[in-house]
């Protein structure tokens, strides 16, 4: 991540008036991130002030059910903060999350229990997402046990089940990460994240260390998931035509801060603010 | 089992572990071993020599039998020594999992507690907490285990801090695990190596200090014998008898060497980093073993810069070696761009490695063709001759400049070490050159980044430092191997653009390896496509783009998004590509393809030439590009 320090201040490129179209889901948002920031660093033991950098700068973020959300921005924008700060792995500095409209306290276990009971997440780098020292079994059957508190026989069952929903037979679930390829791991990957039966799944760019043709493997699995309905998505990448290709809705971050937001095809054939446009621009002017 | 296997293979950790077993079985059988009573007294028969009848190893001057003395008290050493490396490797290793795991105040309080356990010297510790606990051999153990305490609590943390940044501790935090579940089953079983390896490498150490506590009269108390205080009579009576000293002096050191000996071989079959090492480092160059076959076969291309033949690189596997690229031709003219394209173990990065003879040996080797850089062959090429033509003739963009740039220099020192200066060329007219190529690779700021370190850049400006050290010399062919893979989106672009600038101003040959077909089609004038080490394509590069011929190029097209194409059916290859030593007879892409018809399997298939300047291998080729037409 780059310090501000590098660039204008932020809020030279700020929108003008706060432009934004509305086009969330007209239902109640199932969860809802409020004016959150985090910062990073700042402080320090013996008076030694660093500046903190400021990573996401008080985004608002309303999440529909069975919406699928795009975030992109480019590295250093915030975006995979901000995914982590949704599913509780960071804490807010400052605003809040609330989850079907009620405020959630994530410094109390209680309460982070609940939103991951809700919300779980898919990271970016299959390999280091899985404990190269467990089965993958072991490890999808990990929100099993710690958030529904399942019985052997059935998370066995559920493995199995999971397993060839993602594409794997279900004897692979006793062999260990290092015997499978990345898009494999990723779709077992997934299938972790869906094991305890979440509402939302947080994927934070889960094809940007895949090949075009494993990436295409997981972005079939994800239209699957999208169209199965019930299941609501965030989507965190760099990549605009991934995002176009699987996304309802998108969120433009730039320097911590939502720049512009709407639908995604009209974002992304008719962007509102210059930096949308300019994302556009670069990752046109390269593709046949 | 595979540690096992590797601490076989290490003839000294063999032998470690012989002497260990040696004297543990001594040990553990002294009760039953026909010993006279160790602490039986015979004044009358004191200072027996060796050899004496019934003391194969005479007496000490109390005429206690040194052989039973000697065996009982290695029993007590060793007992000592590996009771004190549990307790510190288990107080040590706790100390550092805790730490690492909930840093912030609690590492900063326990490491200073470490800190200041480390800051006395270290056996003036040990006595410190023997003097206040009072002498016996349990004090002195409890005193060794205390000062080692540090190393394990050190050697822990420092690997468990890496692990707890990985994404599976965040994924068992979502799973609702408790801080003491996640330390037990995600982060525990990742330093038990370490541990164990840490625990192998100090016992031998703990047995020497405890020794040293006895000797000084602090440890094992008489009438007890320990190999310490067995030292300790004996050196009273050095000049009399010096057997008595002897003989737990060698105990000891034998003993100690063989644990050491152990330990290292478990360290070694343990750490990871050290699995790649068994077949050594790479050599400068890739070796070349060109049989009959392929070498000088055909004319060559004269106005080519770059002409490559039959280029095969097999690699070595446990089970044979088997060739990562095989077959490979191709030819650049000057100032053009070719684009290699193909997905991971395809052989595109093989391919372009193995031009320069950077192709890694082991495991690689060349096994036929040709290839002529400007009319030399490289791969007949001296190592002198090679090293020059590498940076001046061709030179390489990689895909992670933070491997590629030294993290210790300062990147005006790294671009200045890539000139190769002109005959009577000064160092200022050097730093001069280096100050116009960092402005020619569109570095913003050039004084400040030449003082900057590689890490104090964004990836993006250090990919153009990449490319300001291959432009160093002109070279006649610049290699980009995926140089945007590692960038962002809109980092990729400007990138691009560099290289797209480069080709206009320099009129340099580029060869550029990507998995992405779009970006070479709009960076490159012609597109070679690779599958599991072969060329199945090659042709004008927005020809093949908008009309493949050969049908994995085609699906790898269509599984590919494209921004404006928001319905694109990006329909999966189904299946993975063959594994280097499982390819099919046939076309190594039948087994995943729609159009595979029995021929396809029988045998191989050649690249053929089809419509204008263009070859694909593929049988079907005619039919089923009249099927799309």
């Amino acid at each position: 991540m780059r310090l501000p320090g590098d660039s204008p201040p932020p809020h030279a490129e700020e929108p003008k008036g706060g432009r934004r179209v509305e086009a969330r889901a007209a239902s109640s948002p199932l969860l809802e991130a409020r004016a959150v920031t985090r910062r990073f660093g700042g402080g320090g033991w013996f008076g030694t002030k660093r500046p903190a950098l400021v990573a996401v700068d008080n985004v608002s973020l309303p999440l529909g059910p069975g919406e699928t959300l795009g975030i992109v921005g480019e590295s250093g924008s915030g975006k995979s903060t901000l995914a982590r700060m949704l599913v509780g792995l960071l804490q807010p500095s400052a605003g809040d999350l609330a989850l079907d409209g009620e405020a959630l306290d994530l410094g109390r276990g209680a309460d982070r229990r609940r939103l991951q009971r809700r919300a779980q997440m898919v990271f970016q780098d299959p390999a280091s997402a899985m404990n190269p020292r467990k089965t993958v079994g072991a490890s999808v059957e990990a929100p099993m046990i710690g958030l529904k508190g399942w019985d052997a026989p059935r998370r066995k069952a559920r493995v199995a089940e999971l397993f060839a929903r993602v594409g794997l037979a279900p004897e692979h679930a006793a062999r260990h990460p290092h015997e499978f390829s990345g898009g494999q791991l990723q779709r077992i990957g997934i299938a972790r994240a869906l094991s305890a039966d979440p509402r939302i799944v947080v994927l934070d760019e889960p094809v940007s260390a895949l090949d075009v043709s494993v990436q295409a493997q997981v972005l079939a699995l994800l239209r699957e998931l999208r169209a199965g309905g019930g299941l609501s998505l965030v989507f965190v990448s760099h990549d605009l035509a991934v995002v176009e290709a699987l996304c309802d809705r998108v969120v433009v971050m730039r320097r911590g801060r939502v720049v512009e937001e709407g639908a995604c095809r009209a974002v992304l054939s008719a962007p509102r603010e210059d930096y949308t446009r300019e994302l556009i621009q670069a990752a046109r002017r390269f593709a046949a | 089992m595979s540690v096992l296997v590797r601490l076989a293979r290490q003839p000294f950790a063999l032998a470690g572990l012989a002497l260990v077993a040696v004297f543990a079985a001594l040990a553990l059988a002294a009760p039953l071993l026909p010993l006279p009573d160790p602490d039986a007294t015979e004044p009358a028969n004191r200072l027996a020599a060796l050899g004496a009848a019934g003391h194969l190893l005479g007496t000490d001057q109390l005429g206690r039998d040194v052989l039973a003395r000697l065996i009982f008290g290695l029993r007590v050493s060793l007992a000592v020594g590996v009771a004190a490396t549990l307790a510190a490797a288990l107080v040590g290793g706790t100390v550092g999992l805790v730490a690492a795991f909930y840093g912030r105040w609690v590492d900063g309080l326990l490491m200073r507690l470490v800190d200041v356990l480390m800051a006395f010297p270290y056996l003036l510790l040990a006595l410190a907490v023997v003097a206040a606990l009072g002498p016996g051999l349990t004090n002195a153990a409890l005193a060794i285990a205390i000062v080692n305490v540090p190393f394990f609590a050190r050697a822990v943390r420092g690997q468990a801090l890496g692990i707890v940044r990985q994404d599976y501790v965040a994924a068992a935090r979502l799973a609702g695990f408790s801080d003491l579940r996640i330390l037990l089953s995600e982060v525990l079983p990742n330093v038990a190596p370490l541990l164990i390896v840490t625990a192998a490498t100090t016992i031998g150490w703990m047995i020497l200090e405890t020794a040293g506590l006895s000797f000084l009269g602090l440890g094992a108390q008489p009438p007890q014998a320990d190999l310490g205080s067995m030292l300790g009579d004996g050196h009273k009576v050095v000049v009399a008898a010096p057997h008595v000293a002897a003989a737990p002096g060698v105990v000891v050191f034998v003993l100690v060497v063989g644990l050491n000996l152990l330990g290292d071989g478990l360290r070694d079959a343990l750490d990871p980093r050290m699995k790649g090492v068994e077949s050594g480092a790479p050599q400068p160059a890739t070796r070349v073993e060109r049989g009959m076959t392929g070498a000088g076969s055909g004319p060559n291309d004269s106005a080519a810069v770059l002409d490559v033949r039959a280029l095969t690189t097999a690699f070595a596997t446990p089970r044979g070696s088997f060739p990562a690229i095989r077959d490979v031709s191709f030819t650049l003219q000057a100032g053009e761009a070719l684009g290699i394209v193909g997905e991971s173990g395809s052989g595109k990065s093989v391919t372009a490695l193995s031009l320069a003879r950077l192709a890694p040996t082991p495991p690689g080797t060349i096994v036929s063709g040709e290839v002529r850089i400007g009319g030399a062959d490289v791969l007949g090429l001296g190592l002198d001759r090679l090293r020059r033509l590498r940076g001046d003739r061709i030179a390489y963009v990689f895909q992670d400049p933070l491997t590629t740039l030294n993290p210790l220099m300062r990147i005006e020192a790294q671009i200045v070490e890539a000139i190769r200066p002109a005959p009577g060329e000064g160092a200022k007219a050097v730093r001069t050159r280096a100050s116009a190529l960092m402005a020619d690779v569109g570095l913003p700021d050039p004084e400040r980044i030449a003082r900057a370190y590689p890490h104090e850049l964004s990836g993006g400006q250090r990919q153009r430092v990449g490319v300001a050290m291959a432009l160093a010399n002109a070279p006649d062919v610049l290699v980009a191997d995926e140089p945007t893979t590692a960038l962002d989106a809109t980092t990729q672009g400007r990138i691009l653009e560099l290289f797209a600038r480069i080709r206009r101003e320099r009129g340099a040959a580029l060869i550029f390896v990507s998995h992405d077909v779009g970006v070479v089609a709009c960076l490159c004038d012609r597109i070679v496509v690779m599958y599991a080490g072969e060329i199945v394509e090659e042709g004008p590069a927005r020809v093949v783009a908008a009309r493949p011929l050969h049908p994995y190029a085609a699906r790898l097209i269509a599984c590919a998004p494209r921004l404006g194409q928001p319905d694109k059916s990006l329909a999966p290859i189904p299946g993975a590509p063959p594994a280097i030593d499982a390819r099919p007879d046939g076309c190594a892409f039948a087994p995943r393809c729609d159009h595979a018809v029995a021929a396809c399997r029988a045998g191989p298939i050649g690249l053929e030439e089809a419509m204008e300047g263009r070859r694909v291998r593929c049988i079907r080729w005619r039919e089923l590009s009249g099927e799309a037409a």
